[in-house]
């Protein structure tokens, strides 16, 4: 057992193994829910709420981000009483740029760091990058895991490399991306779950959206389950971010249905649900009128995102 | 061996089919009448259905009542299809259409049973199939050759080249005629996808086979998925949503029931929709169709191109 800063390695041997069919067949009857009317706004509403806006591309500008912030900032003037997204997600460099953007406004700005998207970056690096975020003005880091040491087996290391960031963060709030498309079973996503929870995690989250599949409801219900069982034995509460691939409002709807069963109304907040994404909100916001109006809407009357 | 038994297969083969009252024992496969959205043939996702009948009550069919929300997956596989199909080169249109008529012709004896079942006289039918064919046929060569027809080049007093074009709408929803099951559906089809827009259609309510069948014919004969979807239905119910859904850009309504105009009229003043009325248009005429019908989902784009000196004149400052 490795002692990092107080934390300690779970026993992996009690982590338990997933029943693969059973979680498929439980994720996909939370789908047949049906919301709607007052429920469904409500649920939009919440949804809306959790969004961490996001822009990793390698063609970044200042002008994008910016762009994003203002988005974040109005969702939709026209529609009185939305509330802003939780956060805006960009790489370290546009964390000073997003700080600006969003000053006042009560939306916190994420940054990735340690050699986001494939975490294939020195140690030294990975911990400088995570400073350098915090010190631009980075409320939250999301950080990736080293997932070819994961698959080697190699789960000391992953646990102290986390640990090792969650110190580098300071205040800032840690997400561990696990990037559950590379890791493919689900017992090793429960693993990495595991792992990534005792070694500090704030949040453990599904993926870059940078490897298909990205976010899937089965894998988050795997992912709630751990924390919910982490929650069983050490009284710690952990976030939870399913990222990429959730643009349709009633697929953000199948989740929170899916985060209310697992894990309760504690966690029913951006404090512990974020979803990771760029075009749900407009989707969100297409519902919403939709909703209002009466009358099916078009992307054409809503600002780029 | 071998050859010995594929002897007695086929002698026996033969002797089954000498046999009609043996023939007759066979309980026919009767087709799904299903709806056609995104290039696939869906049933409609509110599970309804009515009961298409002939003009002495007998039953045909059972028929897809198709909800708003048919109307609604509709429209994003237009939508999303409009990028490719409107983006193509018109000559490739121009081929595609010309197929649907292949596809078409190749199935001649069965759009006649049907539109025989739906009850026309058998000689009408095989004139309304023949004149669908050579309308869609009239469309693919416009193609590419309307363009040039409403094209201009604009006098202007500066110094700018100034051009008209016409150029796709998008998504167009269009109530197709009640009464020409098929031969008025593809009239109003086909100028629509000619011009490089998409579009979802309601068919006729009491003859629905033929709209369904052509759904058919399009979905063997290269036309993208997504590009002409069609719906069954009761024209009432969806008209509403086809008038008002702000993903829509035009609108055709064949009919001329003053009260549903008015409605629909409304309804698309919501996002400025397109809206093309035609009533009394008899279709087997020369006036079902016109290159004027493309020209109706087209939009005029003019483009002021900054030159120095046109045609000798000049600059104006």
């Amino acid at each position: 057992m490795v002692d990092t800063n107080g934390a300690a390695m779970p026993l992996l041997m009690r982590t338990p193994r997933i029943d693969q069919v059973g979680v498929v067949e439980r994720a996909a009857r939370i789908t047949k829910r049906s919301i709607k009317k007052e429920t469904k706004v409500n649920g939009l509403l919440l949804t809306l709420n959790m969004i961490d806006l996001t822009t990793l591309e390698g063609k970044d500008s200042e002008g994008k981000v910016k762009q994003m912030c203002y988005k974040a900032k109005h969702l939709l003037d026209t529609y009185p009483g939305l509330p802003t997204v939780a956060a805006v997600c960009v790489y370290p460099a546009m964390v000073h740029t997003a700080k600006k953007a969003v000053e006042g406004t009560g939306i916190r700005v994420a940054s990735v760091a340690t050699g986001f998207p494939s975490g294939q970056a020195s140690h030294e690096v990975k911990i400088s990058e995570t400073k350098f975020a915090v010190e631009q003005g980075a409320d939250e880091v999301d950080m990736v895991i080293s997932r070819g040491k994961f698959l080697a087996g190699e789960y000391n290391f992953v646990f102290d490399e986390i640990a090792a960031i969650k110190e580098a963060c300071g205040n800032a709030r840690l997400k561990v991306i696990l990037e559950t498309g590379e890791l493919v079973t689900f017992d090793k996503v429960r693993r990495a779950s595991d792992i990534a929870m005792y070694a500090g995690a704030d949040f453990i989250k599904t993926s870059t959206g940078k490897v298909t599949p990205a976010a899937t409801l089965p894998v988050t219900l795997v992912m709630l389950e751990a924390i919910r069982d982490f929650h069983y034995d050490t009284g710690r509460m952990v976030g939870m971010k399913p990222a990429g691939g959730i643009s349709k409002s009633k697929l953000a709807l199948h989740y929170l249905v899916m985060l209310n069963e697992v894990l309760g109304e504690e966690w029913m907040n951006n404090q512990w649900f974020r979803f990771g994404a760029s075009s749900l909100a407009n989707d969100v916001l297409m519902q919403l009128m939709k909703e209002k109006t009466g009358v099916y809407q078009g992307k054409d009357y809503f600002s780029l995102d | 061996m071998s050859v010995k038994n594929k002897e007695t297969i086929a002698a026996e083969t033969e002797a089954d089919m000498r046999q009609p009252e043996e023939a007759s024992r066979r309980l026919e496969v009767l087709k799904t009448y299903k709806i056609f959205i995104g290039g696939k043939f869906p049933r409609t996702e509110s599970g309804r259905y009515y009961v298409a009948q002939d003009e002495a009550g007998h039953k045909l069919a059972n028929v897809c009542l198709s909800s708003r929300k048919d109307f609604r997956e509709a429209v994003v596989a237009a939508r999303t299809a409009f990028g490719d199909w409107g983006s193509r080169a018109a000559f490739n249109r121009g081929q595609i259409l010309y197929r649907i008529a292949e596809m078409l012709e190749g199935r001649k004896l069965q759009f006649i049973d049907e539109l025989v079942k739906q009850g026309a006289g058998q000689a009408a039918a095989g004139q309304e199939v023949e004149q669908s064919i050579d309308r869609l046929i009239y469309y693919a060569g416009w193609c590419d050759k309307f363009q040039q027809l409403f094209s201009s080049v604009n006098p202007v007093a500066t110094s700018h080249f100034n051009f008209s074009v016409p150029e796709p709408t998008g998504v167009v929803s269009i109530l197709a005629p009640q009464d020409s099951a098929l031969l008025g559906l593809v009239s109003v089809i086909a100028p629509v996808i000619a011009g490089g827009n998409t579009c979802v259609v309601l068919g006729s309510y009491s003859k629905p086979l033929s709209a369904v069948t052509f759904a058919e014919v399009l979905s063997t004969s290269d036309v993208p998925g997504g590009v002409v979807n069609i719906l069954t239905g009761k024209m009432e119910e969806l008209a509403p949503y086809f008038a008002d859904h702000m993903d829509v850009n035009a609108l055709v309504y064949c009919g001329d029931d003053m009260e549903m105009k008015k409605l629909l009229q409304q309804k698309a003043a919501l996002n400025l929709k397109r809206v093309v009325f035609y009533d009394h248009v008899d279709w087997m005429s020369a006036n079902g169709q016109s290159p004027y019908l493309i020209a109706d989902s087209q939009e005029i784009k003019t483009t002021w191109h900054p030159i120095e000196n046109i045609g000798g004149a000049k600059a104006g400052y």
